[in-house]
């Protein structure tokens, strides 16, 4: 599957864009603000029905404008598939498929996967725990519907129980007996989610290191650890010790929602002794691992966006990146960059299609083909 | 040539006027909010009712009111199931024909009235008058569940059907039930939870179609 053909009215920057575009590597160089990664940001609404750097669609519109409209061509196997977005200002977001609008935005999103790698993934590492759970419930949600709904029915649990707790510290009074269902309804639903993410995990690791290996060159060795106060001990026995810490705390201490992964360089935290070029590998490696998961999961190549992802990076480590992605492994790429003879030296090694196109302000020029 | 200056001034009865939509009279105005109070009703709405009884016939609008008053003055909830009732016992708690044995637990008089639309049942209700819901201020104790565990020692009760919500409050709150009645010889049941009857299957979402998968039941040619 792949993005035969783009087109923008008002998104952004541009008034009028039309691109065509290689099924294997697209490169996009050009200077800061002139909207490489405004492209990248309309192939990702065509996916998951936002931008991805902000959930205000009416700040998407050309300056000036009501409304933007964006369009995509995608080849899958044999057949074509349109998808078109449009937003005016005031009225709802319109997302049809095959000229066919949707009743859902939800009812879309999957049918185009795709896996993104910006400057803004540097929150999973520098971020709290609670960025890196999003990371890994946004995954497995994707491709379980059942986890979606235990994940939704613990945080109503923990929800209720948490006002409960809270209601004694005012109050002085607290029903144990409604504790206790509380309780067990967490252990049903944090078990099964525990499980999952732990399976989600150990799945990852080995695909995630394997990645790093490369970009590094055997150099780091780093390792991906599901930190869980369920791995340890049984969950109910642990609601059980801590109601007494958890009716002074006012909140619950334990369970699922304390979960956490911690990004390791050797033996030692990677957000604590990490440069941000190694920090940037282990991301790349972590989001490559991601687009292993989901090719295997739906069976097809998710499209890989690469948003400035080189900066902070020496060439070694950039070089080994391109030649990753560019190898059958992965489908087809969308890389930005401010430093055109960097890529270009580096994919005129490499064999296989490519388009690069230069950006200047509004407008797109390809200045080198390959086939 | 310099344009006068426009005055504001500030009165604070055209104020108030303003915001209840410039109604003419003060008395509709109160009418109009009381009408407004009631769910699904919007101020507009409101209006139209108002100035329909106001239009209607002395006779019919006094009519109209004394209904309400009656209504609100003497129905009574049940001594037995809280259902509503104009005795010290509802209709379905003091008819005869009625099977005691089983007891029908429900949120509100709301699903009473529905499972009797279906005709299929014949037990006795007990009615909770809500679900558990810290979050909404709603404990255990706020809802008629002591009474319920009373029944079940004083009645002769074999089976009790928990037919709450199935939101996470409704969960809960038949749960909290059934550890009440841990030591009980009560036999608690609940509705089947599944493919709706009539649903074609591709638009049942996968929840409800997992489930039922798995909850399956025997099939015995019909």
């Amino acid at each position: 599957m792949f993005l035969q053909h783009l087109s923008l009215v008002n998104f952004k920057n541009y008034g009028g864009l039309e691109v065509e575009l290689s099924s294997k590597i697209n490169c996009f160089t050009g200077n800061n603000g002139v909207g490489k990664t405004n492209i990248l940001d309309a192939i990702y609404y065509l996916s998951f029905c936002k931008s991805f750097l902000s959930n205000n669609d009416a700040v998407n519109i050309k300056h000036g404008d009501a409304l933007f409209v964006v369009e995509g061509r995608y080849q899958v196997n044999d057949s074509q598939e349109l998808i078109y977005c449009g937003f005016e200002t005031g009225k709802r977001k319109r997302f049809k498929r095959n000229k066919k609008e949707y009743e859902k935005l939800a009812d879309h999103i999957g049918l185009i996967p795709l896996v993104m790698i910006s400057p803004y993934d540097i929150n999973l590492i520098t971020g709290g725990s609670d960025e890196r759970r999003k990371f890994v419930d946004g995954i497995i949600s994707q491709f379980d519907r059942e986890y979606l709904f235990d994940l939704q029915r613990y945080n109503r649990v923990l929800a209720q129980r948490n006002f409960l707790l809270k209601q004694y510290g005012k109050t002085g009074y607290i029903d144990d007996s409604v504790l206790d269902i509380y309780d067990e309804e967490l252990v049903e639903t944090g078990q099964q989610i525990h499980i999952k993410r732990e399976d989600f995990v150990s799945r990852m690791k080995p695909v995630f290191q394997q990645y790093f290996t490369h970009i590094s060159k055997g150099r780091e060795t780093v390792s991906l650890i599901y930190n869980s106060g369920l791995s340890n001990q049984n969950f109910r026995e642990q609601l059980q010790s801590s109601r007494d810490k958890d009716k002074q705390a006012r909140f619950s201490t334990v369970g699922i929602h304390k979960d956490d992964l911690d990004f390791m360089l050797g033996d030692f935290a990677m957000r604590r002794l990490g440069s941000q070029g190694q920090q940037k590998s282990y991301l790349v490696a972590l989001k490559l691992a991601q687009f292993e998961f989901i090719y295997q999961q739906c069976g097809f190549k998710p499209l890989l966006l690469l948003d400035d992802v080189f900066d902070k990076l020496d060439s070694d480590r950039v070089e080994q990146i391109i030649m990753l992605v560019a190898q059958n492994n992965f489908g087809q790429i969308f890389i930005t960059d401010t430093n055109p003879q960097r890529i270009h030296q580096v994919l005129s090694q490499i064999e296989g299609e490519y388009y690069h196109y230069h950006v200047s302000p509004n407008q797109l020029e390809r200045v080198y083909e390959t086939i | 040539m310099e344009q006068p200056k426009e005055v504001i001034t500030f009165d604070p009865n055209e104020f108030v006027l303003m915001d209840l939509n410039q109604l003419p009279s003060r008395l509709l105005e109160n009418a109009v909010n009381e009408f407004a109070k009631l769910p699904g009703i919007g101020k507009k709405t409101a209006l139209r009712l108002v100035l329909h009884l106001l239009n209607q016939s002395e006779t019919d609008t006094m009519q109209f009111t004394k209904t309400i008053e009656e209504m609100k003055k003497q129905v009574k909830t049940c001594n037995k199931c809280h259902n509503i009732s104009e005795d010290e016992l509802c209709s379905i708690c003091s008819n005869p024909n009625r099977d005691n044995s089983v007891i029908c637990v429900v949120e509100s008089i709301k699903e009473v009235i529905a499972i009797e639309n279906t005709s299929q049942y014949k037990g006795l209700y007990h009615v909770l008058g809500g679900r558990i819901s810290p979050m909404d201020g709603i404990g255990p104790k706020d809802l008629n569940i002591e009474s319920l565990i009373e029944r079940t020692t004083k009645e002769p009760i074999h089976e009790m059907i928990l037919a709450l919500s199935t939101t996470m409050e409704g969960d809960t709150t038949s749960f909290y039930i059934y550890r009440k009645l841990s030591s009980s010889n009560v036999v608690l049941s609940t509705l089947a939870r599944g493919i709706s009857v009539g649903d074609e299957l591709e638009y049942a979402d996968e929840i409800t179609l997992g489930r039922s998968l798995v909850n399956r039941i025997p099939y015995h040619g019909k």
